[in-house]
């Protein structure tokens, strides 16, 4: 019985982020449905360009909710990720309140008194108010719950992970001066990774570990679909299968899923009926963007378009 | 099915796939979620909640398919089976009433083994067989050497002797079900030692390159055989790794706390000195500069390949890093090592500077002359060489200036220590200046020398 139910659920996520425009594979689908049973974070590797990116929007898109992206770079601290003290409204306020402060304290006959006046008022200046949220506390301020979209954490610092920890594991920060902030409604956490650095083990093993690669020429045929409708099948079969034989070379930095919608794109603009040598000679920068890529491309070109038409007759 | 997963945890361990405690929590919490019915979106489960590179991945999904591949005793049993039919049937067309009732009667006498065995009941085997490995401990094994001992003791644990004991009553009394029941015997020890098979290669594998690996590091870089050289990569890589995690740390880090209070006054001027704006004090630390120099002359070239391949591999620790090799002369290699693949790289310059009879004297003179400027406080410099100079002029002045240039100038000898100084080995003259002297055959000794590099500069 919970089989039956497991995998049509999985088959209703796979709907769900389709009638968003992200075709997802069953197993995105899997970890997407795996994620919210048991409230674990997804970290999501792979090259860049497969929509890693994409799919925290459209899970964002899909329920509705609000979505979260905290950008990771080097050099990116708790200040600028969990939160900060609004030092300067704080130090103002003190500027201003000093004669309030006067006259509260006028009262008191002796030093000890004073301190005891003091302190009957309590941390006011490390207060609720005072403090200026960043994209992880806001994540779990959001009272209907969100997608948290941590992007490309390879990029951050090793100490910045160990930051992470405490969020992904129980959905809350320690705040010292505050004590403890749980989310409201646990939010959905996806970590994207270019795999630039290897991450720490700690940070892997509280996430479901997903890789995106490059998809299947039947998927990716779909994707285009749902990406540019205005293109013919006869030209995104050719297309796609151009794109397969080009991953094939040995290239700097391969044509993602991203290249190839741009493609579809430019060449609905063009309004290409098919591919001819002439015409993916003069997009093929829309494909690669290294200089030597282009050129050890170039004397296959004739090649895989006549393999990719093959294709599309037989396949 | 729990114990099925457990074991599969501990199949994956065997694979190389790093799956702690809380890990199995979580995918036994998952595996609760999806359920054993659909065989794909179990494996992806498993695949998303266990592993955690595109690597371990492959292993897992490998090591899945062997483990929930269909029991092989099945299939002995089908074929065995298929093997009997037409005599069954031909016993059928006999009077075979009597036949039967003469089986059903003998079987009632007969043990719990030999009537599943009689009975055909395939199901109920491979169940059998998978208690009784269980009972057996058969994750234990860890050596090809222990399959006897382990199919002995599942067939021990399945009842064996009493086996034995109906068969000989058998052959006395009833001598065509004692046949049936013979050959079934066959079939059961061999569907036994399929599932001891299974079980080695899925729980032994880690044992096996663990001991392995523990073989490679500390044999001679210098004599490897060509079969164990990728085998050597990978390690190296491994090492690489760790050594990767270990250092990679951020180089400026802002120690909160520290008020600088020079550039905090400096910077709130505009209002009065009252510190809106803070700055704090920031601690810098330089990532390794390095300069390798590696003789590739014969029986160091080896040695010089996988160092090289340690300190390339490095690149997220190590910043900067420029590599020569020499034998006679001597010549700048970091950009074929970047560019090309470890094995095409080393090809290149082994056909550009290799196999030449080493000469320290004026491969240094080369250094001096077109890359001394490289050299900057902070680099360390390492020399890798047998300081075999062949007797030509060892220019140990050169080395002297080398020394005085950079921040530590560390000389690793894939030679042993008794060996220095003999014949026209100039190790001794060339060690006063030299900060570190190390000798560094294996890999494991590879791996410390780097490590102390690093480690100075952290």
């Amino acid at each position: 019985m919970a089989d039956q139910k497991a995998s049509t659920s999985i088959e209703a996520v796979e709907s769900g982020l389709a009638a968003q425009g992200y075709i997802a594979s069953r197993q995105i689908a899997t970890a997407v449905y795996l994620s919210q049973q048991i409230e674990k974070p997804i970290l999501v590797e792979g090259p860049a360009g497969v929509g890693k990116t994409e799919l925290a929007k459209a899970i964002a898109a899909w329920r509705g909710m609000k979505m979260i992206r905290l950008q990771c770079y080097e050099g990116l601290d708790e200040a600028k990720a969990l939160y900060e003290w609004k030092y300067a409204k704080q130090l103002l306020y003190t500027q201003i309140l000093k004669d309030k402060l006067g006259e509260v304290l006028g009262g008191a006959q002796t030093l000890h008194a004073a301190l005891g006046q003091l302190h009957d008022f309590g941390d006011v200046f490390f207060s609720k108010e005072f403090v200026e949220p960043r994209p992880l506390l806001q994540a779990l301020e959001q009272p209907g719950g969100c997608v948290l979209l941590v992007d490309e954490i390879d990029k951050s610092d090793a100490e910045f992970e160990s930051l992470l920890l405490e969020i992904l594991s129980d959905f809350q920060i320690t705040i010292p001066e505050l004590g403890t902030v749980s989310a409201i409604t646990p939010p959905t956490v996806i970590l994207t990774s270019n795999s630039e650095r290897d991450l720490g083990d700690a940070l892997k093993r509280r996430c479901l570990h997903l890789h995106i690669g490059f998809p299947e020429q039947r998927l990716e045929e779909r994707i285009v679909e749902s990406r540019v409708p205005g293109i013919s099948q006869m030209l995104r079969r050719q297309m796609v299968g151009f794109i397969h034989e080009l991953r094939t070379l040995d290239l700097k930095k391969l044509p993602s899923v991203s290249e190839t919608i741009d493609w579809a794109r430019v060449l609905v603009l063009l309004q290409a009926g098919e591919l001819d040598t002439e015409i993916v000679k003069d997009t093929l920068n829309v494909l690669l963007k290294y200089e030597a890529d282009i050129e050890a491309a170039q004397p296959h070109v004739s090649t895989f378009i006549a393999r990719a038409a093959r294709h599309n007759v037989f396949g | 099915m729990r114990e099925n997963l457990h074991r599969f945890f501990r199949a994956a361990r065997g694979a190389g796939v790093r799956v702690s405690p809380a890990e199995s929590i979580d995918a036994m919490r998952a595996v609760a979620k999806v359920g054993f019915g659909d065989r794909g979106i179990l494996r992806d489960t498993l695949l998303l909640t266990l592993a955690k590179t595109q690597d371990e991945k492959l292993a897992l999904a490998d090591t899945f398919e062997l483990f929930f591949s269909p029991p092989e005793p099945k299939q002995e049993q089908l074929e065995a089976d298929d093997g009997r039919d037409p005599q069954d049937a031909d016993r059928g067309a006999e009077p075979d009433a009597a036949n039967d009732s003469g089986g059903s009667q003998s079987a009632e006498g007969l043990g719990p083994l030999a009537q599943m065995l009689l009975s055909q009941d395939r199901n109920a085997i491979a169940a059998a067989i998978a208690g009784a490995a269980n009972a057996a401990s058969l994750s234990d094994i860890r050596y090809s050497t222990q399959r006897g001992i382990f199919s002995s003791r599942i067939l021990d644990a399945m009842g064996l002797q009493r086996l034995r004991d109906d068969l000989d009553d058998l052959t006395a009394t009833n001598p065509s079900l004692a046949e049936r029941l013979r050959a079934a015997l066959d079939g059961l020890r061999e569907a036994v030692r399929d599932t001891v098979n299974q079980g080695l290669a899925l729980y032994a594998r880690e044992e096996a390159e663990n001991l392995r690996n523990e073989i490679l590091r500390n044999a001679p870089l210098a004599r490897i055989e060509p079969r164990q050289v990728e085998q050597m990569r990978a390690l190296i890589r491994q090492i690489a790794r760790r050594l990767r995690e270990r250092y990679s740390k951020p180089r400026k880090r802002q120690r909160r706390g520290h008020l600088d209070v020079r550039r905090t006054l400096r910077r709130n001027a505009a209002w009065g000195s009252v510190p809106f704006l803070t700055a704090w004090k920031r601690k810098h630390r330089d990532r390794p500069k390095i300069v390798a120099l590696c003789d590739v002359s014969g029986s160091v070239a080896k040695v010089s390949d996988f160092f090289l391949l340690l300190i390339h591999s490095l690149h997220e620790v190590v910043d900067d890093v420029r590599s020569f090799a020499f034998s006679s002369h001597l010549i700048e290699v970091s950009a074929i090592l970047e560019s090309k693949s470890p094995e095409a790289a080393m090809a290149e310059i082994m056909s550009k500077v290799g196999f030449g009879s080493s000469d320290y004297g004026s491969s240094l003179d080369d250094f001096e002359h077109e890359f001394m400027s490289t050299l900057t406080p902070q680099t360390t410099v390492i020399v890798l060489g047998d300081a075999r100079s062949n007797n030509l002029d060892p220019r140990a002045d050169i080395l002297r200036r080398i020394s005085e240039r950079s921040k530590r100038l560390v000389w690793l000898n894939p030679e042993g220590r008794m060996t220095w100084g003999f014949g026209d080995s100039e190790m001794p003259r060339y060690a006063t200046f030299c900060s570190v002297v190390r000798q560094c055959a294996t890999a494991q000794q590879l791996e410390r020398a780097v490590s102390d590099i690093v480690a100075t500069y952290q």
